[in-house]
This record gives C-alpha cells, sequence and structure tokens, in this order.
C-alpha cells in the first residue's frame, strides 16, 4: 500500500489525489505545505479528499501523504481552558507561530507535549482493571482529571508509579502495554459506554422558563431555533454559565468572531454561581469562525463531542453546546456540493438526517466503563432561512431531539428575555423528570408550573377576544385573570442575563416567585369577591415592588419583604 | 490592478468557452486560484483566474466577460494568486472596481502588496468591540448602539432614503473623549452612474473625501469584477487599520448586487443552486468580507463595516438579508412606513437591534441609566404600536387611560426621538435626555424597566 501519492486535480476545498491507497476518513497532508485534509471519497484510484485549509495556489503535480490514520483528537491533561479551532488546533499556538491572523500549513499538536503533570495512581501493581477504568488521577486547576485504560485494553497492572511526567511519559505498564496520560480517539466514532439510561435528572440551568416550564434532562438533547437576533447565543451562553454540568464544551461553529470573543473574554471572569472557580477551568471551546475554513467547520462538532465524551467517560456531567448546528448542515451542503453528490432538499445532501441523528444520538446518561455516571447534554442551535421551522436542519433536528426551546422573534421586539415562546416550546421529559422536582423543590411544584401555564394559555385565548374589543369590555375575573399572566410574563419567564443578581435564579426562588404570583392571583380573586374594585387590585404598589425585587442584591429578603407587602395590601382593601 | 504579467509560458489550447468561463487544456501545473491573462487575437487583454486545475484541463474565469474571445485566444498563467498594491496615500483618491484610478489621478504607488483575499483573524487574537461610536442619530445611538470592530448594517429597500442615512453616518462618527485617525472606506458595488454623482458631490462638500478612499463599481461593470470590488476596499482597510493604526468605517452598498453577481457568476458555472437560485456557499462567502470586521489585541487600529443592503420587496427573509443577518452583529430596519410619514431617518427601531450594546453602553462608556432607557423606549413603544391596531378598531375613546397614554408615547416617540434633521447631530446625553423627557408622558408604574435610583435621579420633575 502505497502512502505517497500526487495532486492530479484542486477544486476549492477538494482535491483529488493518485498513487495512494488510503481507507475512508484516513488524514492525508495536501501539497508542498502539508495542508491537512481527510479522504471522503474513492473512485478507483482517485482518491477525494476535503481539505481543512484553503487550497489558493495549491497546484496539480503536488506531493500527498497518507497518515493511514483517521481525523483524532489528542485527549489527556491540559484540554481544560483550551481554545481549538474545528480540528484541534490551539489557537492561542497558532497565534504565537504566525500572529494574528491564519495562515495555512501550520499544524499544532491539541495538548502540550512538554508540561509536566503530577500523577497519583489509584490502582496498584497486581491489580486487574479493564479499558476505560480509572487507574490514576492529575490535579488539573481545580477538576480532577482521571487518567483511564484506553480502549481496548485489559489485564494485570505490571507497574505504575506516582510522580511528574508529561503526557507522553510512560505511568503504567498493563498487560505488557506501555499506558501513558494522552490518548487518541477517532472523531467520528462515539466512545463506548456500559449502559445508557433513561434520563431522570434535569440539568438546572438557573433560567426560570427553562428549569420551571421546559427543563432539560441530563443527558438529553435540546434544539434552540430562532431566527437571527432572537438570542440563540445569549441563551447558548447563559446556558454555558450556569448549568450545573462539571464541564462545558462549547463549539463555536461557523459563527460570528466577535461573538467568539466574548466569551473568550468573559469566560475566563466568570464565576461560576455554585462553586466560586472561574468558568473557563472547566470549559474547553472550540472556534471555528464563519470565515475560517469550511472543511474544519464540519469537523468542530465531532471534535467537540470527542472531548465531551472522553470528560463522560471520568464520570462527569458535561454540556456541549453547538452554535450552530445550521452552519455545520451548511458546511456539509457545500461539500457535498463541491463532490457533485446528488442533492437532497434545497441542495443538503440526501444523509443530512443521518448524520444529525448520529451525532444527537452521542449524548446520553449512561453507566461508563470506569463504573461511575457520566452525561452528555446537548444543546444545539439551529438557525432556520428565514426563521422558517419548515426548513430541512430543523425539521431533522426535531425528529431526534425531546425538548425544543423555540425563540421568537415577536417577543425580541417587546425586548422579553429569553425570547423563549412559552406557547410553543415544549419538552418530553416532564414526566421522567417529575418524581426529582417533587423530591428536590416542593411536592406541588409540578402543580405550581402546571397553573402557570393554563394562566398563560388563557391569556392567550383572551388576548384574541381584547384585540377585538377591547380589555374594558372584559368581566373582572378575566382581567384579574390577565393582570396574572402580566405578572407571570414580566416577573417570571422575563430574566436579564446581564444583570448580576438575575442572571442565575436557583430553583428554590424560582419556586417562591412563583408561588408569590400564585399567591397574588388567590387574594385577587377572593378581593374581586368581597367587593373591591379591580383597577385597585390590579394596581397594588406591591406589584411595582415585585418587578423591581429579582434585581436587589438580597433578593431573597425583598421577596419575603413582598410576601408581606402583599398579605398588608390585600388586607387594606378589605378583603 | 494584479501585478503585471511576468515571464510565463503562453498556451493556445482553450478547447471550451461558456460564460465566463473558459478551459484550457494544458501541460504544466497551475494553481488554484492562479491569476491568468489572455491575449486576445485582436490584441487586447483581459484578466481571470483559476477555479479548477486538474492535470487534463484548467477552467478559468474571466473578470471582463468572454464577448470576442476563440479557442485561438492565447493564455498565460502568472504563477500567484490575485494581490494589490496598498498606501496611504489611498486616502482621499476615487478608484473604479477593480482598483485603477477614476479621478485622472496618479497610480498609487504600493508601500506593500497584499493578497485580496485576506486570512481569518485567529479568534484568540480578537479584542471584544467595547468602544462606543457616536453616529449623532438617536435610534442608533440610543437603541442600537455601534461600537468600534462591529458590522452593523442597514436593511433598506428601493425608494428609501439608505444613502443619506450612510452618509450622514459617514460624516457624524466619532470616537468620544479621543483624538483618534479616522478614515472611511466606501465600496460601491452595482450603483448607478447617478448614485455615484451623488457620493462623489457628497463627498467633496462635506470634505469628507481626504479621509476616505472610495471604489466604484458600477451597475453596466462586470459581474466578477462586482465580487472583487469589496475585497480590494477591505484589504484596504485591514491595511490601514492594522498597519497603520487608523480606526475605519468600511461602507459597503449595495449587497444586493453584490449576491446577484455572484449568482449570475454560479449559475454560469453550473453549480447546483441553493435557495433562490442563490449558491450554496453564499453564507461562507458573505462571511468572508464582514468578518474581516474586528480588533486586534495589541492594536490600535479597527474595522467597523456598516454594510447596506436593499431587502427585495421588502422581505427580511429573503435569503440576502437573512444571511447577512446570520453574521453580522446587529440590523438597522428601515421603514417605509415611517418613510411615507415624513420621518428622517425612518428607523424601525422594533426589528432593529446591535448584539453589541451591551458591551459598548452603560457607567463609563455612556451612560449608567443608558441601558434602562433604551429597554423601556421598546417596551413601551411596542405596547403603543399594538394598541394602534386596537385603537382602529373599538376607537379611542374604549382605552383605559394607561392605554391612552401608551398610544400618545408611540406617537411621541416617532415624532420626537426618531425624527431628526439630515445634518442634526445629537451627542448620546441628548439623546437620552430625550427619552427621559418622553417618559414623563407616562404613569410611573408604566415604567418597569429601569431601576428606581435611575429613575429618581433622571427622571424630569413635572413642573
Amino acid at each position: 500500500m502505497s502512502t505517497e501519492g500526487v495532486i492530479y486535480r484542486v477544486a476549492g476545498p477538494v482535491v483529488t489525489a493518485t498513487g495512494i491507497s488510503p481507507k475512508m476518513y484516513d488524514v492525508v497532508h495536501v501539497g508542498n505545505e502539508k495542508l491537512m485534509g481527510e479522504v471522503i471519497k474513492i473512485v478507483g484510484e482517485y482518491s477525494i479528499i476535503q481539505v481543512y485549509e484553503d487550497t489558493d495556489n495549491v497546484k496539480p503535480g503536488e506531493p500527498v501523504t497518507n497518515t493511514g490514520k483517521p481525523l483524532s483528537v489528542e485527549l489527556g491533561p491540559g484540554l481544560l481552558e483550551s481554545v481549538y479551532d474545528g480540528i484541534q488546533r490551539p489557537l492561542p499556538v497558532l497565534r504565537d507561530k504566525m500572529g494574528d491572523f491564519i495562515y495555512r500549513g501550520v499544524s499544532a499538536p491539541g495538548l502540550d507535549h512538554e508540561k509536566k503533570w503530577d500523577f497519583e495512581p489509584t490502582v496498584k501493581e497486581g491489580d486487574t482493571v479493564s479499558q476505560g477504568q480509572i487507574i490514576g488521577i492529575v490535579q488539573e486547576g481545580p477538576m480532577e482529571h482521571k487518567i483511564m485504560v484506553p480502549i481496548g485494553l485489559n489485564g494485570k497492572v505490571d507497574s505504575i508509579k506516582a510522580g511528574s511526567y508529561t503526557i507522553d511519559d510512560t505511568v503504567a505498564v498493563i498487560d505488557g502495554t506501555d499506558v501513558c496520560m494522552v490518548q487518541y480517539w477517532p472523531v467520528r466514532n462515539p466512545r463506548p459506554v456500559e449502559e445508557k439510561y433513561q434520563p431522570d435528572i434535569p440539568l438546572v440551568t438557573g433560567l426560570r422558563v427553562l428549569d420551571t416550564m421546559f427543563p432539560l434532562a441530563k443527558g438529553g438533547a435540546a434544539a434552540i431555533p430562532g431566527a437571527f437576533g432572537t438570542g440563540k447565543t445569549v441563551t447558548q451562553q447563559s446556558l454555558a454559565k450556569y448549568s450545573d454540568a462539571e464541564i462545558v464544551v462549547y463549539i463555536g461553529c461557523g459563527e460570528r468572531g466577535n461573538e467568539m470573543t466574548e466569551v473568550l473574554t468573559e469566560f475566563p471572569e466568570l464565576e461560576d454561581p455554585r462553586t466560586g472557580m472561574k468558568l473557563m477551568k472547566r470549559t474547553v471551546l472550540i472556534a471555528n469562525t464563519s470565515n475560517m475554513p469550511v472543511a474544519a467547520r464540519e469537523a468542530s462538532v465531532y471534535t467537540g463531542m470527542t472531548i465531551a465524551e472522553y470528560f463522560r467517560d471520568m464520570g462527569y456531567n458535561v454540556a456541549l453546546m453547538a452554535d450552530s448546528t445550521s452552519r455545520w448542515a451548511e458546511a456539509m451542503r457545500e461539500i457535498s456540493s463541491r463532490l457533485e453528490e446528488m442533492p437532497g432538499e434545497e441542495g443538503y445532501p440526501a444523509y443530512l438526517a443521518g448524520r444529525l441523528s448520529e451525532f444527537y444520538e452521542r449524548a446520553a446518561r449512561a453507566k461508563v466503563l470506569s463504573g461511575g455516571d457520566g452525561s452528555v447534554s446537548v444543546i444545539g442551535a439551529v438557525s432556520p432561512p428565514g426563521g422558517d421551522l419548515s426548513e430541512p436542519v430543523t425539521q431533522n433536528t426535531l425528529r431526534i431531539v425531546r425538548v425544543f426551546w423555540a425563540l421568537d422573534t415577536k417577543l425580541r421586539e417587546r425586548r422579553h428575555f429569553p425570547t423563549i415562546n412559552w406557547l410553543t416550546s415544549y419538552t418530553m421529559y416532564d414526566k421522567q423528570l417529575l418524581d426529582w422536582f417533587k423530591a428536590n423543590v416542593a411536592e406541588d411544584y409540578p402543580a405550581l408550573k402546571a397553573w402557570a401555564m393554563k394562566t398563560l394559555q388563557k391569556e392567550a385565548e383572551l388576548q384574541d377576544v381584547v384585540q377585538m374589543v377591547g380589555s374594558d369590555s372584559l368581566p373582572d375575573e378575566q382581567k384579574i385573570t390577565l393582570e396574572v399572566a402580566k405578572m407571570i410574563r414580566e416577573i417570571f419567564l422575563q430574566q436579564n442575563a446581564y444583570d448580576p443578581v438575575d442572571c442565575y435564579c436557583p430553583l428554590s426562588r424560582q419556586y417562591k416567585m412563583l408561588t408569590l404570583i400564585k399567591k397574588y392571583s388567590d387574594l385577587s380573586e377572593k378581593a374581586l369577591q368581597a367587593g373591591a374594585p379591580v383597577d385597585k387590585i390590579a394596581y397594588l404598589p406591591v406589584r411595582t415592588r415585585f418587578n423591581q425585587a429579582k434585581y436587589e442584591p438580597k433578593v431573597d429578603e425583598e421577596l419575603e419583604a413582598v410576601d408581606k407587602d402583599m398579605d398588608q395590601q390585600f388586607a387594606e382593601l378589605g378583603a | 490592478m494584479a501585478k503585471t504579467a511576468q515571464i510565463s509560458k503562453e498556451y493556445k489550447t482553450v478547447s471550451q468557452i461558456a460564460g465566463p468561463l473558459i478551459y484550457v487544456k494544458k501541460t504544466e501545473p497551475v494553481g488554484y486560484k492562479e491569476m491568468v491573462n489572455i491575449r486576445l487575437t485582436d490584441g487586447t487583454t483581459r484578466r481571470g483566474q483559476v477555479l479548477d486545475s486538474s492535470d487534463e484541463v484548467v477552467v478559468v474565469q474571466v473578470f471582463e466577460g468572454t464577448s470576442g474571445i476563440d479557442r485561438d485566444a492565447s493564455v498565460r498563467f502568472l504563477g500567484e494568486t490575485m494581490k494589490m498594491p496598498v498606501s496611504k496615500d489611498m486616502l482621499g483618491r476615487i478608484l473604479s472596481g477593480s482598483g485603477q484610478p477614476l479621478d485622472g489621478g496618479a497610480p498609487i504607488v504600493p508601500e506593500k502588496e497584499l493578497e485580496i483575499n485576506g486570512a481569518a483573524i485567529n479568534p484568540w487574537a480578537r479584542d471584544s468591540p467595547s468602544d462606543f461610536i457616536q453616529t449623532g442619530i438617536s435610534t442608533i445611538d440610543g437603541m442600537n448602539t455601534l461600537v468600534r470592530g462591529q458590522k452593523l448594517p442597514i436593511f433598506s429597500a428601493s425608494g428609501l432614503p439608505h444613502n443619506e442615512i450612510a452618509l450622514q453616518i459617514a460624516r457624524q462618527a466619532k470616537v468620544r473623549g479621543e483624538n483618534e485617525e479616522f478614515a472611511v472606506v466606501f465600496i460601491a458595488m452595482g450603483i448607478t452612474n447617478e448614485e455615484k454623482q451623488m457620493f462623489m458631490k457628497e463627498f467633496e462638500r462635506t470634505g469628507a473625501l481626504k479621509n476616505a478612499v472610495v471604489f466604484l463599481n458600477l451597475a453596466d461593470d462586470p459581474a466578477v469584477e462586482r465580487t472583487l470590488t469589496p475585497r480590494l476596499g477591505l484589504t484596504t482597510a485591514e491595511y490601514m487599520a492594522f498597519d497603520l493604526g487608523m480606526q475605519v468605517l468600511v461602507i459597503m452598498t449595495d449587497i444586493t448586487n453584490y449576491c446577484e453577481a455572484l449568482r449570475q457568476i454560479g449559475a454560469a458555472r453550473e453549480e447546483v443552486p441553493g435557495r433562490r437560485g442563490y449558491p450554496g456557499y453564499m453564507y461562507t462567502d458573505l462571511a468572508q468580507l464582514y468578518e474581516r470586521a474586528g480588533r486586534i489585541k495589541g492594536k490600535k487600529g479597527s474595522i467597523t463595516q456598516i454594510p447596506i443592503l436593499s431587502m427585495p420587496g421588502g422581505d427580511i427573509t429573503h435569503p440576502i438579508p437573512d444571511l447577512s443577518g446570520y453574521i453580522t452583529e446587529g440590523q438597522i430596519v428601515l421603514s417605509m412606513d415611517l418613510h411615507r410619514n415624513g420621518i428622517y431617518p425612518p428607523v424601525n427601531v422594533s426589528s432593529s437591534l446591535s448584539r453589541l450594546m451591551g458591551g459598548g453602553t452603560g457607567e463609563g462608556r455612556t451612560r449608567e441609566d443608558h441601558k434602562g432607557v433604551s429597554d423601556q423606549l421598546y417596551a413601551a413603544y411596542a405596547e403603543g404600536k399594538d394598541l394602534r391596531g386596537l385603537v382602529a378598531i373599538v376607537g379611542k375613546e374604549s382605552l383605559s387611560a394607561k392605554d391612552r397614554k401608551l398610544l400618545d408615547f408611540a406617537d411621541l416617540f416617532e415624532d420626537r426621538f426618531v425624527r431628526q434633521g439630515p445634518e442634526e447631530d445629537r451627542s448620546i446625553e441628548e439623546t437620552l435626555d430625550l427619552g427621559w423627557e418622553l417618559f414623563t408622558a407616562l404613569d410611573l408604574d408604566q415604567i418597569t424597566r429601569i431601576s428606581r435610583k435611575y429613575i429618581e435621579k433622571y427622571m424630569p420633575k413635572k413642573a
């Protein structure tokens, strides 16, 4: 089998080579500058390669080398806090090597091979270990990076020793095989687990509309489709910042450069509201912006997913954000059209649905090979052209995911943030999560939530009437319903991602706020029966205080005060 | 403005000519995107670029079109990709869409030659856009703030005064509190001769030309050239921003014409079309223009872009505004309704947005109450506008007192806040104070978006 060949044809990111006999998805180096590419089609003696870098001025006749290996990532200590492009080249290293702009032909390993890490074994000589089992621990910032037996290796530990090692040094010998801290894994293959579970624990995000109304389970997948300007990215970033996952993998796939900068400048500053440690310490970022090579964009989601799975295998809960899966699909479309493949719907390749489901299926909560439980929850942003949800990427995504957070342009125009539409969004994890919420928040929490949803639904119906005849002609009870629904919207659903207090709302406070709104509703009804005028009931001064309470530094005390004010002011109404 | 031909082999092996493409059989290897000179039998030359290169045949896209080319034309490959000469002396010059002087002045003496496609800024090297740029237009400064390094397009439609607004911004834009070097790169694509006259006159009348480089690709210039013009302009902008340390504002008009050219070329290449016949790679192609805006850590300069596009049929879901909106950081949408009501600038704030506003506003940048004021203006105006629909059915009498206030607020907002003169340059303080003045028309409990301490501090006391 020959590994050296020549370029036959160059057409944009698609290069055809002859003289090599590769396997599908083997990584090859193309041209004098050794540009990295991947074999995506084999036709007779011709190998068709997608190149991850710009191919300007690459000529037929230049050499091509087959590495014989599929596209893989390096997994090991040093992943956390890293910022990669779509094929795991660290962007800070690229900047050191070639300056502020990304030129081609520069390779850089994903991990630092010089740095030494303190390795602490957790098994001893003579122990029998199996693939995926934890054999030692490296403290990486605030996280314990667990070193696992490579997949496919089982046997007796011949030797293992604590000490300071680089990732290439041998830390143990298992069944005669040297084991070091770095592992390689092909990105397009899912990493194995012992057993996948039915998800029944919510991913708590601190966003009221998500946690209370449309919760996502750990190990589940959610889609956020929305037209541009509806706040997909802000929502994604809030989730990355505040969700209760131990590890965050954030993939900026074909999105704006300035947005990635925002993430890159904010995450190192942000503190996790629960642990107080810096968010960046437990984050891996992948930034392949829209003007970076399109083939690397295609690879970026797989690179991110493989890293996420690696941390899951240590027993961590990982949240993976992909922003945006539409750009990924477009990259597939672009490459497919260069290959002159038969197009499916809207020019997307016919295998679009298959690729999307393969990707989302890698989300799971599972018993991992190391013995514990770990999860990868996937939150994929979808950017439907023209906000039209019937387009292929959205439709194929909705067939797979079980949570749908619909972002709404109308709400954005009203500056109602987050712009998640409460009437069109849904979650199918409701029932599975019911017991957890009852046990961990309050017995009546699900009932309270149902009440709120019903009130909002009623409001939508009443609004139709109001549009026709005006609100004055409604009966008093319905006027109160409208006011209560308004409170749910303005106080509960609206949440300011930029406010230091309101940006994260613990479940206990979510419960308290909703309880207070329900109380206002109940007291209003009583007051109305006692004969109090509806204008008075609807505009009690406590409402202004309630509106503002979530921004107060001592918000929980403030909510107690609102509670007292409410009692007092309703009492004064003579109800 | 590509470099003149070097000594290299000439081929007389044109095998096929189709649309803007010629197919050349050749012997030596030719690079992808390599520049090409084509000499016609009548002695004239044209330029082109390699689109597809293989051992047997090379496909060349001819910039000036293929009319008059026959199989006897001779083709010379130049061995390099397209480069352009740049220099500080370009300020004050008016150039054609392919970079040749149009103003009768001397050719540009290059200080440097740069690849026109540019390279992607390493996201790690980017600095976050956070310096407020004051445009003097209330609807932009107050509610859709522009910051340095941002790309904020104007979504317009035929018949709306987007060019006047672009010129007003080019004239009034400033970074406050600092004495920075400002330059404007003005890129016109597919504009009519009349528009060209208007721009040139305005640039000269206001003296803005001395700090500007103007590229003009006219409606009757070849489509392929139209796809190069913005790249020439942006290469110039990058040189000025990152080599010379200037604050560069790039105004590109009209992106719609650019996209039409892309579609035309794509169709000629017989590519599989995406939505509405536009090429599937249009997102990536537009991104390669828009993403050249930004700031770089450790560098003084910046590139801020205001691309202008006219939405075909006023449809914001059309692929051109749609894909642009996904790449740019917000949009300023102009409205025909406001325009018909005689309001200039006819900015529809409800559908406009600046994503980077958060980083450029607030205490120390503009004023502490900025976000609150902006949110409240948006909310009250949206409610007031909704009520207009209702009033049309049930009449104003059946509204509650509070609703009537909101209704009046919407009118007041359009008349006082949105409307301003083409020469009227409002500072951010004037804009915010104007907002507070409008709030006096509302009841205190209708102001829900601003924290109490700012209400106490800034709300004008009623007499």
